[in-house]
C-alpha cells in the first residue's frame, strides 16, 4: 500500500543523506560487532547483566524516547502549554526514584528474568501468564504504531514512499537486535539518545532566539492565551489548575497529581518491562538501583527539548500565521499539532543540520521500537515459550527461539501498521485497552511487594477486578466535545462529562487502581496464602534484610543521596514554573 | 564489556561534526539568513559535535590506559 504524500515540507540535500546514511552504518555496526561477543540467552536477553549503570540510564531514557515523546509531546506542548511538562515532573521524576530506591531491589536481587517471573515467585502461574500475554500483547502493537507513524511521518514531510520506510525501518531494527540482542540495542538507545538531544537543540536555541527569548516567548503566549479565555495558562504549571475550565487541559490538579503523578506515572515507570529490562541489564545491584535515578536527570530535562518546541511553535503561529510558520492547518483554522516538529525543522535547520534533525526523528522511532521487541521477545520466550511449550529448552535454543521471535515480532508489528493505516480507530482502541490494563498494574506490584498477606487469588482477581473498574468507569463518562461510544466513552450510560479525554483517562487510572487495589486485599483475605513465608524473603519488603551501603562509590552518588537530589529538583522546577 | 559504547558514539559524532562543519563553510549566506536568523549553523554545530566526540575518544582512551596500567598489577 503506498500513500500519497499530503504536502512536503522538507527537501533533503546529499549532505542530509550522508548523515543518515552515517547513522544507518554505526547502528548496524554496532550490532555486528556486539554478534561476537553474544554466547548465551542470557547476553542475549540480559545483556549478561553486565553494564554499567550511566550505559543503562541512557538506555532507560532512550527506550521510552519514541515516537511519542519527540512528535507527541511537541505537539502537546503546542495544545496544551507547559502543563505538558507534568508528564515528566509529576508524571515520571517520583516514580523513578521509587522504583531506584525501593522496588529494584526486589526485581535485581531475586534474580528473575523479567516482570512477569517476579510475579509468578511471588504470586503464582496464572497472574504471571495473565501479565505475560497482556505485555506481549501490548508491546508489540506499540511497536506497530512506532513503525507506523514512522512512515506516515517521513512519508508527509519528505514524500518518501511509506512502504519502503516501512520495510527500511523495521529491517535495521530486525538486524541489530537478531545480532546483537539486547546489548545492541541498549547501546543503540545510548546513540540515539545523544543525536536525539543534540540533533534537537539547535531547533530549540534558534526558535528561542527568533521569539524573543524566554520572555518574548511569555508574552506571545501570555496574549494567545488570554485569546482562549486562561490567561497565563500556556506557560504554569500549576497555577491555573484549581478549576478545570482554568486550563487547556481541563483537569484540576488532583486528577494531575493522583490520576498522573500517583496511578498510571507508577504503574508504567516500576511495572514496565521494558523500562525495567534496561535497569536489570546493569552489572550489581547498586547499579541496578541506580539506573532509574541517574535517569531522572535527562528525564526532568527532557521538557525544554521537546515541550518548548510546541510552546515556540503555537507563539510564531499566534504571531505571524502560516507566515511566521510554515505549518500544515486543520479545518477548524487551528495548526496541526503533530506537525509542529517537522515544520520547526523545516522553518530554522538548512541542510545539513537538517539532516541531523531528521536523523534523530528517525532515531527516536527506532529506539522506541526496538525497546518494544527486545522486552517482546524475552518475555515471549521465558515467560510464554520456555514456560508453557518447552521448560526444558536448552540455552542455545532460548537464543534461536528469541531471534526467531525478534523476526516475528517485527513482522506482528508491521501488519498493526498497516492495521493502523487502513482503520483510524484502531490506535485509539489500541491505547484504550493499554489504560484499560495498565492503569491497576501498580496496585498489584505495591501488594505484593509490601504486604505480605496478598495471595496470588487475590492479585489475578485484583487485576481482572481493576481492568473491569476501568471498563465499566469509562463506559459511564465521556469526554465534553465527542460523541458517546465504544471508543471515548459513555457506552453504557453517561453519567459524567469531563471537560478532555485526558482529564477522563486520569480518572479512570485513578478507579482502575481503586478497584484492584481493595479486589486484592478482599480476596486476599478470603483465601489461603499460597507462599511460605521463606519463600518470599527477597520479594517482599518486610521479610527481606535491608541492603548494606554500598562503599564502593562515592555517598553523593549512592542511590539515597541520588534519589532526594532528584525529587528535590523536580519540586524546584515545580516551582519555578509554577 | 565487549565494546566500549563511547567509542562509536565518539566516532559517530566527530565524523558527522567534521562533515557539517565543512559542508557549512560551502553553503551560500542566502540560505542561513533565510533558515537559521544568519547563523552558519551547520560549522557552528559541526565544531560542537566533533568536540563532543573527541572528549567521548579520549575517556575512551583513558579507560584504556588505565586498564592496561591495572593489568600488570594484577598479574604480578
Amino acid at each position: 500500500m503506498t500513500t500519497p504524500p499530503s504536502s512536503v515540507l522538507l527537501e533533503l540535500a546529499w549532505v542530509d543523506y550522508l548523515i543518515l546514511g552515517l547513522y544507518f552504518v554505526f547502528v548496524l555496526g554496532i550490532g555486528w560487532t556486539l554478534k561476537k561477543h553474544l554466547r548465551t540467552s542470557s547476553d542475549f536477553f540480559e545483556s549478561g547483566r553486565s553494564l554499567p549503570a550511566w550505559i543503562c540510564a541512557l538506555g532507560f531514557v532512550g527506550a521510552n524516547l519514541g515516537a511519542q515523546e519527540v512528535i507527541g509531546m511537541a505537539a502537546s506542548g503546542a495544545k496544551y502549554g507547559l502543563l505538558s511538562a507534568h508528564f515528566y515532573w509529576v508524571g515520571a521524576i517520583p516514580a523513578m526514584v521509587f522504583l531506584g530506591l525501593f522496588m529494584m531491589p526486589f526485581y535485581y536481587g531475586s534474580k528473575v528474568r523479567s516482570v512477569p517471573e517476579y510475579l509468578k515467585l511471588r504470586f503464582d502461574e496464572k497472574t504471571r501468564a495473565l501479565n505475560a500475554l497482556s505485555f506481549a500483547v501490548m508491546t508489540v502493537f506499540s511497536s506497530g504504531i512506532s513503525m507506523f507513524a514512522l512512515a506516515k511521518l517521513l512519508n508527509a514531510i519528505l514524500g518518501w514512499n511509506f512502504d519502503v520506510c516501512l520495510v527500511a525501518s523495521s529491517l535495521v531494527v530486525l538486524v541489530y537486535i537478531y545480532a546483537g540482542g539486547l546489548t545492541s540495542a541498549i547501546y543503540n538507545e545510548v546513540l540515539q539518545f545523544f543525536l536525539i538531544v543534540l540533533g534537537l537543540l539547535p531547533l530549540v536555541l534558534l526558535g528561542l532566539q527568533d521569539i524573543g527569548g524566554w520572555s518574548g516567548l511569555e508574552k506571545q503566549l501570555a496574549s494567545y492565551s488570554a485569546g482562549r479565555g486562561m490567561p497565563g495558562a500556556w506557560t504554569s504549571t500549576f497555577a491555573h489548575t484549581a478549576n478545570p475550565a482554568d486550563n487547556p487541559i481541563g483537569i484540576e490538579w488532583f486528577g494531575i497529581v493522583a490520576g498522573l503523578g500517583f496511578v498510571l506515572s507508577f504503574g508504567y515507570w516500576c511495572t514496565d518491562f521494558l523500562v525495567i529490562q534496561r535497569a536489570m541489564a546493569a552489572k550489581d545491584m547498586s547499579a541496578a538501583r541506580r539506573t532509574p535515578l541517574i535517569a531522572t536527570v535527562p528525564k526532568m530535562l527532557m521538557p525544554f527539548l521537546v515541550i518548548v518546541p510546541g510552546l515556540i511553535a503555537i507563539a510564531l503561529f499566534h504571531r505571524g500565521g502560516s507566515a511566521d510558520l510554515p505549518i500544515p492547518v486543520t479545518a477548524d483554522g487551528q495548526p496541526d499539532f503533530n506537525m509542529v516538529m517537522p515544520s520547526l525543522l523545516a522553518k530554522y535547520l538548512p541542510n545539513g543540520l537538517l539532516g541531523v534533525g531528521i536523523t534523530a526523528l528517525v532515531a527516536s522511532f527506532m529506539s522506541g521500537m526496538a525497546g518494544n521487541v527486545t522486552a517482546f521477545n524475552t518475555v515471549w520466550t521465558y515467560d510464554l515459550y520456555q514456560r508453557w511449550f518447552k521448560p526444558d529448552a536448552s540455552d542455545a535454543h532460548l537464543v534461536r527461539v528469541g531471534r526467531l521471535t525478534t523476526v516475528v515480532g517485527l513482522l506482528i508489528s508491521a501488519a498493526c501498521a498497516y492495521a493502523a493505516a487502513q482503520f483510524n480507530n484502531i490506535m485509539d482502541a489500541v491505547q484504550l485497552v493499554f489504560g484499560f490494563v495498565n492503569a491497576p498494574l501498580f496496585a498489584v506490584f505495591l501488594l505484593g511487594m509490601f504486604w505480605r498477606r496478598a495471595t496470588g487469588h487475590g492479585a489475578f482477581f485484583g487485576l481482572v477486578l481493576g481492568t473491569l473498574s476501568a471498563a465499566i468507569f469509562q463506559g459511564c463518562t465521556v469526554p465534553v466535545s465527542e460523541t458517546p461510544g465504544l471508543l471515548k466513552g459513555g457506552w453504557i450510560s453517561v453519567q459524567h462529562t469531563f471537560a478532555s479525554s485526558m482529564a477522563q483517562n486520569f480518572w479512570m487510572a485513578i478507579f482502575a487502581f481503586t478497584g484492584c487495589f481493595l479486589g486484592c486485599i478482599f480476596v486476599s483475605l478470603a483465601t489461603r496464602p499460597n507462599r511460605k513465608e521463606e519463600e518470599l524473603k527477597g520479594l517482599v519488603y518486610s521479610l527481606t534484610p535491608r541492603l548494606p551501603t554500598d562503599m564502593s562509590v562515592a555517598w553523593y552518588a549512592r542511590p539515597v543521596p541520588l534519589g532526594i537530589a532528584a525529587l528535590a529538583a523536580s519540586i524546584l522546577l515545580n516551582l519555578i514554573f509554577w | 564489556m565487549s565494546l566500549d559504547i563511547r567509542l562509536p558514539v565518539g566516532l559517530f559524532f566527530l565524523a558527522s561534526g567534521l562533515l557539517l562543519a565543512g559542508y557549512g563553510l560551502l553553503v551560500d549566506p542566502e540560505v542561513y539568513a533565510r533558515h537559521s536568523l544568519g547563523q552558519n549553523v551547520n560549522s557552528i554545530w559541526g565544531l560542537i559535535f566533533a568536540v563532543f566526540g573527541i572528549i567521548m575518544l579520549l575517556l575512551v582512551r583513558r579507560t584504556r590506559i588505565r586498564e592496561s596500567r591495572q593489568s600488570p598489577k594484577e598479574k604480578s
